[in-house]
This record gives C-alpha cells, structure tokens and sequence, in this order.
C-alpha cells in the first residue's frame, strides 16, 4: 500500500507540473511538448487503476497521435519567425480566480460527498472484458462513436483542403 | 495512508483547472485547444477511478473512457482544419485577433 501512495505521488508531480508548463509557457512549441508527460502521468494512473486497455490507447492516441498533431499545425502556423510574442490574453487574474474558484469548489464537493464504495476485483483479462461490453452492452455507443470519428474525419479534410483545388 | 477514491478525484480537480486556466487566458487558438485536452484526460480520470472504485467488475467507465478518448481526438482533428482554415484566410491564429463578426 505505501509503495502504490508513492507510485500515486510520483505520478501525481509528473502529471500537473507540465500542465501547469502547458497552460503557462510563453513558449509554444514547449507548451505542446510538456503535454506528452502530463499523458504518460495519467497513464500511470490508469495502471494504478488497473486499466490496462485504457493505459495502452492513452499512450497511443494522446501521447502519440494528438500531440505530433498539434505539433504540426504549430509547424504549420505560427509563422516561423520566433519573434517573441505575447501568448495570454488581458483576462490573466480573472482566469486564476476562476480556475482556483472552481478548482476549491470541486475540491469541496467532491471529496465531501459519500460516494458508494465497493471493494472488489477488476475482471483479470482487462481487454476483453472492454472488448465483451462493447459489443454487448454498449453496442450503440461503439456504433455511434464510430459513425461520429468517420464524420469528423471527413470534415476535417474538407475543412482544411485548400479552396478551388 | 491508503490510496483511495478521493485522490484520484482531487488530482482530476486540480488537472481540470489548470486546463480551464489554460483555455481562459490563452491566445493562440492550438494553446487553447490544448488546455481542452487537459480538461478531457480530467474527465478520463475520473471515470476510470470510479470505475474502479465504485463499480469494479463491470466496465461502464472504462468503457465511456475509451469513447471520450475517440472523441478528443475527433476534437482535435476538427478543431486543428479550423485553426489552419482561419489562419490561411486571416494570418492569424490568435483568437482576439479574428473578429471578423464583431462590430
């Protein structure tokens, strides 16, 4: 139990301080690299919550798909001058109040609330029983998921192809 | 001190504001959307833990999990053509410098 609270702690740091790096880099392409331990942090703690599926799709899809493409379209826009420029808007200390408000105010709720707690075990083969609700239980969900990723992918490609090619 | 339900809500809390930190002050339309990102992996966190914590042996969280996860990156897709749309006709991807709309 003591070395799963330290495994939580180290993930913990490795998870918020590059997201703190991320929201407050004046450096963009810094921002967008720091958002690759924040991942890996979280899929440390899907481990400790012995989701093992879930771990393998964050590292796949956030920590490699989205962030190379987020890094692309920085390639892509910010110009290439490395001119310093001014990466907040003028709501700085409205965002902090904000921000710590709801952040005390979660912290409130949520760790007051009696939640119904149930000890038992997770199913020992994690992907297949992933694999036997969604093809069960949650068989629309999977369907429409599916239907939704086809749309936006095909949007994207319009959106972003070039006018009059 | 055991490991419990109540960390795991409390790191999603303090990842959740930090993304809306990031999403409120930012200019630059790709930060923005990265502070979005944060704020879904909060929301991940939370199911899974709950899944584990109050329904473990059944898979709904995990499950709604995987599901925002596809989504995010659909999120991301679409968010990033709209991004590189509006700079090639704007120059700009600073979003309070796009108000085309505002009189």
């Amino acid at each position: 139990m003591r070395g799963e609270m330290a495994a939580f702690i180290l993930l913990a740091a490795v998870t918020v301080i590059p997201a703190i790096v991320v929201v407050t880099s004046r450096n963009i392409v810094r921002a967008a690299l720091s958002l690759v331990p924040t991942f890996l942090g979280v899929s440390g703690l899907y481990v400790l919550l012995q989701a093992e599926f879930v771990t393998a799709i964050q590292v796949l899809i956030y920590a490699g798909a989205i962030t190379v493409l987020i890094l692309f379209v920085i390639m892509l826009t910010a110009g290439g001058t490395g001119l310093p420029v001014r990466q907040v808007n003028e709501q700085v200390p409205l965002g902090i109040l904000v921000a710590g408000a709801l952040a005390g105010g979660l912290l409130f709720v949520l760790l007051r609330a009696p939640w119904p707690m149930v000890s038992g075990e997770m199913p020992r083969y994690n992907a297949r029983a992933i694999g036997t609700a969604l093809l069960t239980n949650y068989a629309l969900v999977f369907e429409v998921t599916s239907l939704v990723l086809l749309v936006s992918l095909i949007g994207a490609i319009i959106i972003a192809r070039r006018e009059g090619s | 001190m055991q490991l419990g339900l109540s960390h795991f809500l409390a790191l999603s809390a303090l990842l959740f504001s930090i993304g809306l930190y990031g999403v409120l002050t930012r200019r630059n339309a790709v930060a923005i959307l990265m502070g979005i990102e944060l704020m879904l992996n909060a929301a991940n966190v939370n199911l899974v833990a709950f899944n584990r914590y109050v329904s473990p042996g059944v898979m709904p969280g995990q499950v709604f999990a995987l599901v925002v996860i596809t989504l995010a990156a659909c999120e991301a897709a679409v968010g990033l053509a709209l991004v590189m749309a509006a700079y090639r006709s704007l120059e700009t991807v600073h979003v309070d410098e796009i108000n085309l709309l505002k009189w």
